[in-house]
């Protein structure tokens, strides 16, 4: 069907996203980028206590992690960001770090549940409180352990924070 | 439906733990302290001097025969004893079906007492733990070293005395201190966004 772009013209489908009819869209690289990026979050999964159960429930049938673009990557070289799943030991730590460090930028951090937030309830001579005192976290999940939907929330979150980036992936940052 | 033959085949239950307890006072008489009944449950304290011997005798005895150490463990009685740390054996006979626990007495000044290890191979890394723990010192140990802390961690963290919250921040666990120092350092390279 011929459509004649004269009388229809650009129409804005939301903001800074325009299409004209049937198959152009004109909208920033930042938008289009973000968005690719945000739809396939790989997470390297690191988890170190209970908080690893609920991780996997969400990655399982019920919730479904893969709704979201989520999928559980065993490589930090092949992820995006990484979960950082329960109580983080001082004995932990260094490879805690060490995994974040192999993941290529752009990254990101999501603190789950309350230990790996703030220690939680171990203040105590072997935990470090807050996995935050040695990496850059981009979202907490508080709870003990979250609730599936809360993890959930908690990456969306982090989406929305991708989806205002700008230009965070490309050399001109 | 062979296992279950073998499980009917079982002898009832063995001896009760107060008699063990009495067979272990006959036999040794100048080692235990004391017998104490607790819920069932009986603790012979003993000296940490003979506390192999003590234990090769309930291992191959043929009436007791503990083949099992269920658990080894320590104990810190800071301020509530005369001696301080107690070392716990729990045993088991597979055969017979009968238990009984030990308690050697450990005092501060020597916290010292020979190794089970060579009765009980898994006795290995209860003992590590132990030491990690309590540092009592197990003479004859093949490798005694720390099994759930940082190898060069100061201080054994289960002691009474030892502050709860863990040792000041000048006094930090090196390990930790090198992963915040060079997390701040790569600080300058993440990409912003």
């Amino acid at each position: 069907m011929l459509i004649d772009a004269s009388t229809i013209g650009l129409v804005e489908v939301e903001e800074g996203t325009k299409i004209l009819p049937p198959n152009v869209i004109i909208t920033s690289l930042d938008k289009i980028v973000n968005w690719s990026r945000l739809s396939s979050l790989w997470p390297a999964t690191f988890g170190l206590a209970c908080c690893a159960i609920e991780m996997m429930a969400v990655g399982a049938a019920h919730y479904d992690f893969d709704r979201f673009g989520v999928i559980f990557r065993g490589s930090p070289r092949q992820s995006d960001c990484l979960i950082v799943a329960g109580t983080v030991t001082k004995k932990m730590a260094p490879v805690v770090r060490r995994v974040y460090d192999q993941i290529p930028e752009p990254r990101y951090v999501i603190a789950m549940g309350s230990c790996a937030c703030t220690g939680g309830v171990f203040r105590t001579y072997n935990t470090v409180q807050g996995c935050d005192t040695f990496l850059p976290v981009d979202v907490y999940v508080p709870g003990c352990p979250p609730r599936p939907e809360t993890l959930l929330e908690g990456v969306m979150k982090l989406q929305e924070k991708m989806r205002k980036e700008r230009a965070r992936w490309s050399p001109w940052r | 439906m062979a296992v279950v033959e073998v499980r009917l085949s079982l002898p009832q239950k063995g001896m009760e733990p107060a008699q063990i307890a009495e067979r272990i006072k006959e036999k040794f008489p100048s080692e235990v302290v004391d017998v104490k009944d607790f819920a069932g449950q009986v603790s012979v304290i003993l000296k940490r001097n003979r506390i192999v011997e003590i234990c090769r005798y309930l291992h191959d005895e043929e009436d007791l025969l503990f083949h099992h150490l269920k658990d080894l463990c320590g104990v810190d009685y800071k301020g509530k004893k005369e001696v301080r740390f107690e070392v716990v054996y729990n045993l088991y006979s597979i055969k017979h079906r009968h238990m009984i626990r030990l308690r050697a007495e450990v005092p501060e000044e020597d916290p010292k007492i020979n190794s089970v290890t060579s009765i009980w191979s898994g006795a290995d890394w209860h003992e590590r733990e132990c030491f990690d723990m309590f540092g009592i010192i197990f003479n004859g140990h093949y490798d005694l070293r720390r099994i759930l802390m940082p190898e060069d961690w100061e201080g054994y963290p289960l002691r009474k005395d030892y502050p709860l919250k863990g040792p000041e921040p000048e006094n930090e666990w090196p390990g930790l201190v090198e992963v915040i120092e060079r997390s701040k350092a790569l600080r300058e390279f993440e990409w912003e966004g």
